[in-house]
């Protein structure tokens, strides 16, 4: 701790003291005044820290040279080991009033118990220590361990992890005891002061903005103005029209999918057509695109569909289309197998649960469920409308055909659907 | 000394140029109470700060194209299977680069627990009321970031366009176009045209990693600011006041426990992202329009939303040739909507009914104001019936009950739940404000007998210490009453307090002031009739609403239904 500094360099720089090492009275009156001083200029006083806690003559086997100053009552004793307080403080305005005041000394230098302090220095220094262990094992582990297979990535990602864990939990705990064991406890007070400025303050700015406006003629001018705000309003719409080209309008597009009389069911996934021969066991369901559209999902996102296979006797029919509602139109359907769109009617979820007692279509997403005897009609959940039935036919070589598109809309509602 | 040196030379050098010594001085000795729960906002902005450090190393992979592509990299199992560049190269940072995997479920644990962070400090600032004045600007914008992270994960978890995520783009689709008027056409500017499209992904990269974030940058600066600059506020306790603030400095107390805090919220999202699997979107496969999967939940956070479409009836009117679609928009757009909108107007209606315009930086005790705590409780409880019903398909497949029961009880809940919360928190708290006034009067029992003369026995107590006392006296923190409406004198109220709408805020004050008064300053030891002279009948718990002292001017009396309890006392 040796000062360098001759007296009176930078009066500036509080936070480090220099001066001579000639000391005694003269230089305690001084740090007196400084302590003093220092509460009206900070704003700040300590609560929690009394001149006892701080004066620790033993902290860190400094000199004991403190022992020989003469104690003040009621001001902290200069902690060991620091440096007595500059004469070039005393240059200073002695009234107080024309500089900011040097703050008082707040914190303790070192903690109350020593050999508590080495204790916990030792478990801090250990839990650095093995962090830094684990930080070079996060560098070892990311050059030793490849990836490339699964097996590879698990294991990466169970030594990157583990290292790089412990590498921040060991800081954090290292940091924490730092904090809690080594460093003094202390507690001080800060004033609050209102927020709100006092009313000279808020006159005069009233003052200033007036004067402000007043010279810019903003108000007296309401030709300028008026076209100041007029020339914004495009300036405000322009980026509006800027983003039209975001995307297409709908027009009609969602009111048609692409299927169309003659277009072969394909089985999602293998992409064969199907025969109702091949699909002859009861209960079972498939998922089926249409033929040429496989991979277009921007199609596929309306024209899923899914068939079932019912037992005779099962399905509810009307003959015509949609004579009675929830109904099964029978000319649409092939051999007891009938086609529903598999977009769900709320918000369009492809509805792919299906269970074989009950014959109910359930939406995974929000567990809207549907009647496939009944013409797909919601029997529980949030969705409005039943799932639009796939007018079905068979071609000449006897495959699964739409005989037509959809005859409404398919999957959510939106405001142009009538 | 070096440090000496250091601090004259480059402190100089810098003071020179930006005159910082006094400003650095200040910030240095920048006080931060302490107080468990002010860590909350700590782990927002650490997750906050993770989120921003894996995400960018994300970027450096991550390719946000859906562009279709056969993938052949390390993942075997969907080796050949034709997916978007955005899923193989999702899968490529997680098992083809080294660290990508556990970085990826860092960010997505971090962006979990980022959310649910903001839930509890929203939580803790509600309940302890520190959104008061001066702090409702702050409130505001805590909201806002609320609604920009739902936003920002929602479209995050959406980027690596697999199977979940791809549900939710077209649950968002839907929601979309159940929008009246507009919905169709601003589904078609979102996603470019019908969904999917081949824009969405891209679009969502833009804003997930640039203009949300930018947003969120700037909103989390500025709440940091106004914190520091108007203080923390603290909770009640010897030696706190209105007027001060009592803790630890910044630098360096305050600094290094902040940064281990940094690294245990790193330490934790580590952990987690190396034992705990999250997101395994190899498991779900690339997005298909034509595929889905049951038990498909969104991340927690969005769980409320998702419960929110569940438990709607299917209600709908078709008219003029237009849809209303009732059954999606309403539940997308209400409760969420509610909930915001009353959390953002708050501040400002309890202003305007308690009239109090005073400064508060002591925080209140969640027991000393009934009312809005109960009103809190069943805020969470509307949200929480709305997130248990978000997963009715898990609990209904864990718990062996039927799918429909769950959402016809989810459907019953919302309303009955958020009462029962609202009157059951309310004479928790009222019951708990006894407990205090209780040892206020009678003080800490201390477990010894004593034999009175009289053959009588009593067991001693002692009265509360100091630090327990400014603690059980912080109370009634309401200004004690309006001014009088209409009255008979004829005498002409103020603004405000004039006709209906004075009854109703007269009324909504007795409501949301509700609370126990504080023992009379001679209350302890005054015999045993205080406390249920003080509950007295039917809700006059009110009667004394202190002028928000600690020091048991409780009893004053505000009014002559209240005379009773102040004569009791004085």
């Amino acid at each position: 701790m040796s000062n360098t500094n001759s007296p009176g360099s930078d009066p500036e720089f509080t936070g480090s003291s220099s001066g001579s090492a000639a000391q005694g009275e003269s230089g305690d009156t001084a740090w007196q005044e400084y302590l003093t001083g220092g509460e009206h200029g900070a704003g700040v006083s300590g609560t929690g820290v009394s001149g006892a806690d701080v004066s620790g003559g033993s902290v860190s086997g400094a000199s004991a040279s403190g022992d020989v100053e003469p104690e003040i009552p009621g001001t902290p004793r200069r902690v060991i080991g620091t440096p007595p307080p500059a004469v070039a403080r005393t240059m200073l305005p002695a009234s107080g009033h024309d500089g900011p005041q040097p703050p008082a000394r707040e914190l303790p230098a070192g903690p109350e118990d020593p050999v508590h302090a080495k204790r916990a220095e030792r478990v801090v220094a250990a839990c650095f220590l093995l962090s830094m262990l684990a930080g070079f094992g996060f560098l070892v582990a990311y050059s030793l361990i490849g990836v490339g297979t699964i097996e590879k990535v698990h294991h990466s990602n169970l030594a990157l992890g583990l290292c790089l864990s412990l590498m921040m939990l060991l800081l954090a705990v290292g940091a924490t005891i730092w904090v809690r064991h080594l460093m003094p406890n202390v507690e001080l007070t800060e004033q609050r002061h209102p927020l709100a400025s006092d009313r000279q303050d808020r006159e005069a700015f009233k003052e200033t903005f007036t004067e402000g406006a007043e010279a810019s003629q903003f108000v007296k001018r309401p030709l300028v103005r008026r076209s100041l705000i007029a020339a914004t309003v495009p300036l405000a719409i322009a980026p509006l029209f800027l983003l039209r080209d975001l995307g297409p309008l709908p027009g009609t597009s969602l009111d048609y999918t692409v299927w169309r009389k003659g277009l072969r069911l394909l089985i999602y996934g293998t992409n064969r057509p199907i025969t109702p021969a091949e699909f002859s066991s009861p209960g079972s369901i498939i998922s089926v695109v249409p033929e040429g559209y496989q991979d277009d999902f921007d199609a596929l996102a309306k024209a899923a569909v899914v068939i079932i296979k019912f037992r005779p006797g099962q399905l509810q029919f009307t003959s015509e289309n949609h004579a009675v509602p929830n109904k099964v139109v029978q000319n649409w359907t092939v051999d007891n197998i009938v086609a529903y769109s598999k977009i769900c009617t709320h918000v369009g979820c492809p509805a792919a649960l299906y269970e074989q007692t009950t014959h109910y279509i359930l939406c995974p997403c929000h567990q809207s469920t549907f009647l496939a005897t009944e013409g797909a009609r919601v029997i529980f959940g949030p969705a409005t409308r039943p799932l639009p039935q796939l007018p079905m036919g068979v071609d000449a070589q006897g495959y699964l055909i739409a005989t037509g598109d959809f005859q409404e809309p398919v999957g959510p509602s939106f405001w142009e659907r009538s | 000394m070096s440090v000496d040196r250091a601090l004259e030379g480059v402190g100089g050098w810098l003071d020179d140029r930006f005159h910082g010594a006094r400003g650095f001085r200040v910030f240095m000795r920048k006080i931060f109470p302490d107080h468990w729960s002010f860590l909350l906002g700590e782990i927002i902005l650490y997750s906050f700060v993770i989120l921003l450090l894996t995400g960018t190393f994300l970027t450096l992979w991550f390719q946000p194209s859906m562009t279709e592509v056969t993938y052949h990299g390390s993942y075997t199992p969907l080796d050949g299977v034709r997916m978007s560049q955005a899923y193989a190269s999702t899968l490529h940072i997680s098992f083809d680069v080294r660290g990508g995997l556990l970085i990826r479920q860092i960010h997505h644990w971090a962006a979990d627990l980022f959310m649910a962070a903001i839930f509890a400090h929203m939580i803790r600032i509600f309940f302890t009321a520190s959104y008061r004045k001066p702090r409702e600007v702050n409130w505001l914008i805590g909201i806002i970031l609320l609604t920009l992270g739902l936003i920002e994960g929602l479209f995050g978890y959406s980027l690596p366009d697999d199977l979940l995520s791809g549900a939710g783009l077209r649950i968002l689709e839907g929601v979309t176009q159940s929008i009246p008027i507009v919905g169709t056409y601003l589904a078609f500017f979102l996603f470019g045209g019908a969904f999917p499209g081949n824009q969405i992904i891209p679009r969502l990269y833009i804003l997930h990693v640039l203009v949300i974030p930018g947003l969120l940058l700037a909103l989390v600066t500025a709440h940091l600011f106004i914190m520091f600059h108007q203080k923390h506020t603290q909770m009640p306790a010897k030696g706190h006041t209105n007027e001060n603030v009592v803790g630890q400095p910044m630098y360096p107390y305050f600094m290094a426990k902040t940064g281990a805090f940094f690294f245990f919220t790193f330490a934790v999202l580590a952990l987690a992202a190396t034992f705990a699997q999250v997101n395994p979107i190899w498991l779900y496969g690339p997005y298909n329009p034509v595929a889905m999967s049951a038990g498909s939940q969104p991340d927690f956070y969005m769980g409320a939303l998702e419960g929110s479409l569940r438990i709607m009836p299917a209600w709908q009117w078709v008219f003029f040739g237009h849809t209303f679609a009732f059954n999606v928009f309403v539940p997308a757009l209400l409760p969420l909507g509610l909930v915001f909108g009353l959390a953002a107007l708050w501040p400002f209606l309890e202003q305007w009914i308690t009239g109090d315009r005073r400064e508060h930086h002591i925080n209140d005790r969640p027991r000393n104001a009934p009312t809005r705590t109960a009103i809190g409780i069943a805020v969470i409880t509307f949200w929480g019936v709305l997130w248990a019903e978000g997963a009715n398909d898990v609990i209904a497949d864990h718990f062996d009950v039927p799918l429909y029961t769950i959402t016809w009880i989810a459907r019953i809940g919302i309303f009955v739940g958020p009462a029962i919360a609202y009157i059951v928190t309310k004479r928790i708290c009222l019951g708990l404000q006894r407990k205090d006034n209780h040892l206020l009067e009678h003080g800490v029992e201390t477990g010894i007998i004593r034999q009175m003369p009289g053959g009588e026995f009593i067991e001693e107590t002692r009265p509360v210490d100091e630090e327990a006392l400014a603690v059980l006296t912080a109370r009634h923190n309401f200004p004690p009453a309006l001014p009088p409406g209409d009255t008979a004198a004829g005498e002409v109220p103020p603004t405000g307090m004039r006709g209906t709408v004075g009854k109703v805020r007269q009324r909504l004050y007795r409501v949301v002031t509700e609370s126990l008064p504080l023992p009379g300053p001679n209350g302890h030891g005054n015999g045993h009739g205080n406390g249920h002279a003080i509950e007295g009948e039917d809700g006059h718990e009110r009667a004394a609403l202190g002028p928000g002292e600690a020091t048991g001017h409780g009893a004053t009396g505000t009014g002559s239904t209240h005379g009773d309890t102040g004569d009791e006392h004085s």
